[in-house]
């Protein structure tokens, strides 16, 4: 207040704030669009399968992200809707109907009846009561996918073919189906963009620094939150709808809460909120994954040798879990902002 | 006579043995801006809660422009037209300044939770939002994240986010409490610009500030109204005198 009353030299009309274009999500998704060709090049072509399972799980992480990051809703349960949409996909593939302009409706639907379902329920407490009961509802989804004996049961369901679109197998190509995997994630990623940024976004963002406010504004909070929670679940379960395709098997663990587990560790190592901190992490979390349990024979494949000071490091590899969850903690617990946080504090150091 | 806006009836609540509202009844007229004094503890800003919806009362009933809103939840009492202020400060503290009164223009546009449509550059919000914080003084601070306000300047920030909601009633829970003497002259002024304009409840504990502003005055102790009426009249209650205004010097 530092001229009350007296109409400042401000422009009656808005100036707004000039928008930070996403250049980093521009960058990435371009990089990512010449995987391909490197593999053509000569990098091992098991990245590319290892490349599109990451984008895979980054639509999972990005959907987690609207929730978790922008909504500061902990769903310990998002791996719930990757299993509803890999087991309708593996389903009806199963009942002889790959089409999957048959298949993706289902999947939306059945996510958002779920997610409504469950989120009108777990919405009403928060913190740490919120967090045990997502828990809950995706350990019920995993325990339901165990006891579908007539698709495998607890030994997961092996599917004969990919889904087809108008009949077409147009996931049978691995770079076609790499493009269109790339194309899905980042028409996710810009769906998500413009809700960020949208009326309902600003809402949601409010709701999580201070829900009293905004209530006391007007809003219903609880519906908000809601509405966010079944968007979330539905591009989750596109991400279901991806991995059954490219594994060509599904399996209770798809739901496992350890599964969820991971989709938080992706978005809290990018850095959560950012959107674009979502997919890096997942890339990031599926590379190192890769990187540590082929520990070994990376070494062998540079040195000649398994062992590095005597020490084995197939037994390291072997165990690269062990190794990976401290390594997490240590990089949560010093890089505050992920690794977004990092690359945004490098920028600034440079202007 | 005018119909009140906001009618309190018998208005109790409880905290397990301790009876903070006990049986409190008032009317606020349109225009009015009414003063709740008393002590600390008296029980003011949980009055304000059951007026706005945060808490609810045991007994009695709130009514607000005619309607029984007792038992309404506070987000449809916002809508109703009730605003209020918190006695510590409540805004979104990583928005900007005006981005927290384009939040509280959103609350009262046509699709106010439209998924599609950008909210930053919208100028069906932002023109207004504009005009509330020229109103309260704060246009030079307008892009500055709230979080970074002085206190002073978030209190004319809460005041400019009631404005916004287009409100019948304000509710104001110790608007000067914690701001310095020449904020706080800044704030009196403010609320002065609005008199007449609003129905107002201002709860405050300045006495100067009081008397300089209200139309009507009530005192509320341990729960209780002691006393209710114009200002001079309240001033020389001898009750109010020794519960109240006699512990002050
Ligand atoms: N949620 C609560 N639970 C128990 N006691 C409370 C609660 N809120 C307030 N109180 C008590 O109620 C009394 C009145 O508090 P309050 O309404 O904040 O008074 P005032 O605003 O007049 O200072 C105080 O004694 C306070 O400790
Ligand atoms: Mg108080």
């Amino acid at each position: 207040m530092s001229t009350a009353g007296a109409i400042a030299e401000t422009p009656a009309v808005a100036t707004p704030l000039p928008k930070r274009r996403p250049v980093i999500a521009l960058v990435l998704f371009v990089l990512l669009a010449l995987i391909p060709v490197a593999t053509a090049l000569g990098l091992p072509s098991h990245w590319l399968s290892l490349v599109t399972r990451a984008m895979i799980f980054a639509i999972a992480a990005l959907s987690l992200d609207l929730i978790l990051g922008v909504g500061g809703l902990v769903s310990f349960g998002h791996a719930a809707f990757i299993g509803i949409g890999a087991y309708v996909t593996g389903i009806m593939i199963t009942e002889g109907r790959p089409e999957a302009l048959l298949a993706l409706p289902l999947i939306l639907v059945a996510c958002a009846v779920f997610a409504a379902v469950t989120g009108a329920v777990s919405l009403r407490t928060r913190g740490v009561a919120f967090i045990m009961i997502t828990l809950a509802f995706g350990q019920m989804g995993f325990f339901l996918a165990q006891a579908l004996s007539a698709y495998g049961g607890d030994d997961g369901l092996t599917l004969a073919e990919r889904s087809t679109v108008l009949g077409f197998d147009v996931f049978a190509n691995r770079t076609r189906f790499f493009y269109i995997v790339l194309a899905a994630l980042a028409g996710c990623y810009a769906l998500v963009s413009i809700i960020v940024a949208s009326r309902f976004g600003r809402v949601l963002r409010a709701s999580r620094e201070n829900a009293t406010r905004v209530t006391v504004t007007g809003y219903d909070v609880g519906r908000v939150r809601l509405i966010a929670y079944v968007i979330s679940g539905m591009i989750a379960g596109l991400s279901g709808f991806f991995l059954a395709n490219q594994t060509e098997f599904v399996s209770p663990a798809f739901m496992s809460w350890q599964r969820s587990g991971e989709l938080i560790f992706m978005v809290v190592l990018g850095g959560t909120g950012s959107l674009h901190g979502a997919v890096i992490g997942a890339l990031a979390y599926l590379f190192t994954e890769e990187i540590l349990s082929g520990l070994g024979e990376y070494w062998r494949g540079i040195f000649g040798t398994y062992l590095l000071f005597g020490f084995d490091l197939r037994i390291a590899a072997e165990h690269w879990k062990a190794i990976f969850g401290p390594l997490i903690v240590l990089f949560v617990l010093f890089t505050r902002g992920g690794i977004v946080g990092i690359i945004s504090k490098l920028g600034r150091r440079h202007d | 006579m005018t119909e009140p806006v906001l009618v309190l009836d018998g208005v109790q609540k409880s905290f397990g043995a301790l009876k903070v509202t006990d049986g409190v009844s008032l009317a606020v007229a349109p225009g009015e801006l009414h003063a709740l004094i008393g002590p600390n503890g008296a029980g003011k800003t949980t009055l304000v809660h059951q007026i706005s919806g945060m808490l609810r009362p045991d007994t009695g009933t709130v009514r607000f422009r005619g309607h029984d809103i007792t038992t309404l939840s506070p987000e449809k009492r916002a809508r109703a037209g009730l605003a209020r202020t918190f006695q510590i400060t409540s805004t979104i503290a990583s928005l900007s300044v005006l981005e927290n009164v384009a939040l509280s223009v959103q609350a009262r546009a046509a699709h106010p939770l439209a998924l599609f449509r950008n909210a930053a550059r919208d100028e069906r919000l932002n023109g207004p939002a504009w005009a509330a914080i020229e109103a309260v003084g704060l246009a030079e601070r307008a892009h500055v994240p709230a979080g970074r306000l002085s206190h002073g300047e978030k209190r004319a920030l809460e005041i400019a986010m009631a404005l916004t909601l287009e409100p019948a009633a304000i509710l104001l829970d110790e608007p000067l409490a914690g701001v310095g003497r020449e904020e706080g002259e800044r704030l009196i002024s403010l609320l002065k610009s609005l008199k007449g304009r609003y129905a107002m409840l201002l709860v405050e504990h300045d006495m100067e500030a009081v008397f300089a502003l209200a139309d009507k005055v009530s005192v509320l102790v341990y729960g209780r109204v002691i006393a209710s009426g114009d200002p001079a009249v309240v001033r020389a209650d001898p009750a109010v005198r020794e519960a109240y205004l006699g512990e002050e010097g």
